[in-house]
C-alpha cells in the first residue's frame, strides 16, 4: 500500500493538526452535519439493528468462501465481455492499469472516485508512464487541484471551507470566472464546466467499484453527482479497480447493502445515482471492460481472525464522522488514504509495520462510538486492542509495563508502592518522562490524608 | 446481602473516598460489604495498551481473589467492563461484577438511596459505562432522587472526554483538547460538580479544571449518593 512517505507518527502529526484552528473549525462543522443526517434517517428504520446484521452476515459469508466468490465473479464477467486482471500489489496493478491505457492510445484518462486507485497511488504511476489522471468527483477534484491529499473517504476534502475551495478555484482553473463567489451552485457550475470538456474527449475511464456481484458478475458504483455516471458510460474504455473484499455473493445481497450504505454514508434514503454494470454492451457504453482485482495485503488480513473483519468495511465513513479523534486532528494525522477508525485497524494491516502503521492502533480511545454506527458492526475497538498487541512496543514502555504487572501481581508489593505514590503525586510536575506528558496541562489529584484500607482496618 | 467490592488499583491508589462512599451506600442499605485484601488490578490497562500476555496473571489473581463471592460491585464502569467483555476470553470465567449504579438499580432494585446533597450537579456519562455496560439512565435515576440536588444537562455529554487509559500520554496533544472541549461544556453549564461513574475520566477532566483554577470539583457518583 502506498504510504505518504516523510509523514510522522500519530501523535506527532495530530499535534501539528490540532494548531489549526480553520481546520479544526470545518471538522466540526462538517461531522457535525453528516452526524446528525445519518442520525435522522436511522432513526426511521426500526429494523435498523436487523439490517445491520443482514449486512454483516453477508460481508462474513463473502470473505469466508472468498476464494469461491472470486472465480465465480471472473467467470461472469468473461461471460458479459470483460476481461479480470489480477494484481498482487499495488505496483502491479498500476502496471496493469497503464498498460491498458497505452493499449488504447490514450494519453488521459477520467477518473471516478475510487479508494482503490488512492490506495495504489495509480495517479502518480500513471503520471510517471506520461498519463494524466483526471478526478471528476467535485470533493477528489478539489483535492487534486491543491496538490493536496485526501481527508476523509467520502468527502476527501472535508478539511476545506467554501472560501477555501472558491480561493483555490481561481488559482488553479483554467478559465474560470475571476468574480467566482464561495456560492455552492457557482461553485459546482465551475467545476462542471471544467469537467464537461474531460468527460467529452476522455477515450479511458478508470473506476473502482463498491460491490462486485458474484453470482451475475456485476460491478455497483454509487455516487451522488453523477460524474460517475459519465465516466463509466461514455469512454470506450472502462477500468475497474476493485479490491477483492468488495464481491458480495449474490444480486439479493444488494438489496441490504444499498439500504445500509446511503444512510450511513452521506445520511440520505439512497444516493442520487446507482451505477450497475455486467462486462460490455454492444452498442452501449465502454466497449472495452477490464476489472483489476486487487490483493494489495488484503489476503494477509483474511488470515487474522479478528483483524479480517476490517475487510468488512463498505467505506461508508460514519465511523469517522462520529470520532471524537477525527473531529479534533482530521484525516491527514492517519498518514494514509484510509484515515479515522476503520484506518486505524486497516492501513497497519494492509501495510506492515512501520513507525506511522504501529502508531495508529493508538490513535483511539476506544470510546466505542465507532462500533455504535458501523452498518456491517465491525467491532473496531476490538481490533484496535487486537492490532496493540502485534506492534513492537518502545522498550521503555514495555520495561515499565512489565514492572507494573509484577508490583500489581502481589498485594504486598502493591501497598509498598501506593505508599510512595503519595509522594510521587506531589512531585510528578517536576518529574521526567512520561508524566511530564500529563502534567503539563493538567493537574494531578492530590493524594488522600487516609488511605482506604487504612479507613477500612480502623472501622470496628 | 453479602457484597465484594473491587475498589480498583486506581481507586486504591488516589481515590479512597469512591470505596468508601461505596462501602456506606451498601451498609446504610442493610447490606455487607467484603473487602479481599489481596485485590490489586483488574489488568485493563495492561489489556488494552497491547499487554495481554502480562494481563493474563492479573485476570488469574481477580478470579483467586474474589472466588466464592456471588456479587462483587466497582465504581469504575470501566474496569467492570473489562472483566465482563475479556474474562471469558482470557481466563475462561467471567467473575459476577456489576457496576455501582448498576447493582443499586438491576439487583438491588434501589432507586432513592436517601441521599442528600444540595447542589447543581453536571453528569458526564463515561465511554465504557453507555456503550459496553449500557448504564442508561441509571447513575442520573439515582442522582434524580437525591435531596437538593439539581441535574443540570450537559451539552453533548455523550462525546468522549479523552482519557482513553494510556491515550493520554502516548497521544496527550489529542487528549487535551478533547478533554478541553468537555471541561468547556462542563463549565458553561453553571454546575458545581461534575459526576461521572469512572474516577480515571475524572481524574482527566478534574485535572483541567483545577489547572484552569475553575472551581467547579469533579466527584465520583457513590460520593455524592453517600451523601447525608
Ligand atoms: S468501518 Fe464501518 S463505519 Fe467505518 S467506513 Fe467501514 S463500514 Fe463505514
Amino acid at each position: 500500500m502506498s504510504t505518504w512517505l516523510g509523514m510522522p507518527p500519530f501523535p506527532e502529526a495530530a499535534r501539528e493538526a490540532l494548531g489549526d484552528s480553520q481546520l479544526r473549525a470545518n471538522l466540526r462543522a462538517a461531522t457535525g452535519t453528516i452526524r446528525a443526517k445519518r442520525a435522522a434517517v436511522v432513526a426511521e428504520r426500526d429494523d435498523w439493528e436487523q439490517l445491520r446484521e443482514a449486512g454483516r452476515a453477508i460481508k462474513d459469508r463473502a470473505l469466508h468462501d472468498l476464494d469461491t466468490y472470486l472465480v465465480q465473479l471472473e467467470h461472469r464477467v468473461t461471460e458479459a465481455g470483460g476481461v479480470v486482471h489480477w494484481a498482487r500489489d499495488a505496483d502491479e496493478a498500476n502496471g496493469i492499469v497503464a498498460g491498458l491505457v497505452r493499449a488504447a492510445g490514450a494519453s488521459e484518462v477520467v477518473k471516478v472516485k475510487s479508494m482503490a486507485t488512492q490506495e495504489i497511488g495509480l495517479n502518480e504511476a500513471l503520471a510517471a508512464a506520461g498519463i494524466t489522471a483526471l478526478e471528476t468527483d467535485l470533493a477528489e477534484l478539489i483535492v487534486q487541484l491543491g496538490h493536496d491529499r485526501p481527508s476523509h473517504i467520502l468527502v476527501p476534502a472535508i478539511h476545506r471551507n467554501r472560501a477555501q475551495i472558491r480561493d483555490l478555484f481561481r488559482r488553479e482553473m483554467p478559465g474560470v470566472d475571476p468574480e467566482l463567489t464561495d456560492d455552492p451552485v457557482a461553485l459546482a457550475a465551475a467545476a462542471r464546466a471544467h469537467l464537461r470538456r474531460a468527460f467529452l474527449s476522455a477515450r479511458v475511464a478508470v473506476s473502482g467499484a463498491n460491490f462486485a456481484v458474484a453470482e451475475t458478475g456485476a460491478l455497483v458504483v454509487v455516487e451522488s453527482e453523477g460524474n460517475g455516471r459519465m465516466c463509466l458510460t461514455l469512454p470506450e474504455v472502462l477500468i475497474s479497480v476493485v479490491g477483492i473484499e468488495k464481491v458480495i455473493p449474490t444480486a439479493a445481497d444488494l438489496a441490504v447493502m444499498l439500504q445500509l450504505l446511503p444512510r450511513s454514508a452521506t445520511g440520505e434514503r439512497m444516493n442520487p445515482y446507482t451505477s450497475v454494470w455486467r462486462g460490455t454492451t454492444p452498442g452501449d457504453g465502454p466497449r472495452e471492460f477490464h476489472l483489476v482485482l486487487l490483493d494489495n495485503g488484503r489476503t494477509t488480513a483474511l488470515a487474522d481472525d479478528i483483524g479480517r473483519e476490517a475487510l468488512r468495511c463498505i467505506r461508508c465513513s460514519a465511523c469517522l464522522n462520529v470520532c471524537p479523534v477525527y473531529e479534533r486532528v482530521g484525516g491527514h494525522a492517519y498518514g494514509s488514504v484510509y484515515p479515522g477508525p476503520i484506518g486505524a485497524i486497516l492501513t497497519p494491516q494492509l501495510r506492515g509495520p512501520d513507525p506511522v502503521a504501529d502508531s495508529l492502533p493508538y490513535a483511539s480511545t476506544l470510546c466505542g462510538a465507532c462500533l455504535d454506527v458501523c452498518p456491517v458492526k465491525i467491532d473496531i475497538p476490538r481490533a484496535l486492542v487486537h492490532l496493540r498487541g502485534k506492534v513492537t512496543h518502545p522498550p521503555r514502555e514495555r520495561a515499565i509495563m512489565r514492572a507494573a504487572a509484577w508490583v500489581l501481581g502481589s498485594s504486598s508489593r502493591f501497598a509498598a508502592v501506593r505508599r510512595v505514590t503519595a509522594l510521587g503525586t506531589r512531585l510528578a510536575c517536576w518529574l521526567p518522562g512520561p508524566w511530564r506528558r500529563w502534567t503539563q496541562a493538567r493537574d494531578l489529584p492530590a493524594p488522600a490524608e487516609e488511605s482506604f484500607r487504612e479507613w477500612w482496618d480502623g472501622r470496628a | 446481602m453479602r457484597v465484594g467490592l473491587f475498589l480498583t488499583c486506581l481507586n486504591d491508589t488516589l481515590f479512597p473516598a469512591a470505596g468508601k462512599a461505596v462501602v456506606q451506600v451498601l451498609e446504610r442499605l442493610g447490606h455487607e460489604v467484603v473487602f479481599p485484601r489481596a485485590q490489586t488490578c483488574c489488568g485493563q490497562a495492561h489489556f488494552n495498551t497491547g499487554y495481554r500476555r502480562e494481563c493474563g496473571p492479573l485476570a488469574r489473581k481477580f478470579v483467586r481473589d474474589f472466588a466464592g463471592l456471588d456479587h462483587v460491585v466497582s465504581p469504575s464502569a470501566s474496569c467492570v467492563a473489562m472483566v465482563r467483555e475479556n474474562y471469558r476470553d482470557l481466563v475462561g470465567e467471567s467473575p459476577p461484577v456489576y457496576e455501582f449504579t448498576e447493582f443499586l438499580v438491576d439487583v438491588l432494585g434501589v432507586t432513592d438511596v436517601g441521599a442528600a446533597f444540595p447542589h447543581r450537579v453536571a453528569y458526564h456519562p463515561t465511554c465504557h459505562g453507555l456503550r459496553l455496560l449500557d448504564l442508561g439512565d441509571r447513575p442520573t435515576t439515582l442522582l434524580r432522587a437525591v435531596r437538593g440536588l439539581r441535574l443540570i444537562d450537559l451539552p453533548d455529554a455523550k462525546h468522549c472526554c479523552g482519557f482513553g487509559g494510556t491515550f493520554a500520554l502516548k497521544n496527550a496533544d489529542t487528549s487535551v483538547a478533547m478533554g478541553t472541549d468537555k471541561a468547556r461544556a462542563v463549565l458553561g453549564t453553571g454546575a458545581e460538580v461534575l459526576a461521572a461513574v469512572d474516577n480515571s475520566c475524572l481524574m482527566h477532566i478534574g485535572g483541567l479544571l483545577t489547572r484552569w483554577r475553575s472551581g467547579t470539583r469533579v466527584l465520583h457518583v457513590a460520593e455524592i449518593l453517600a451523601g447525608t
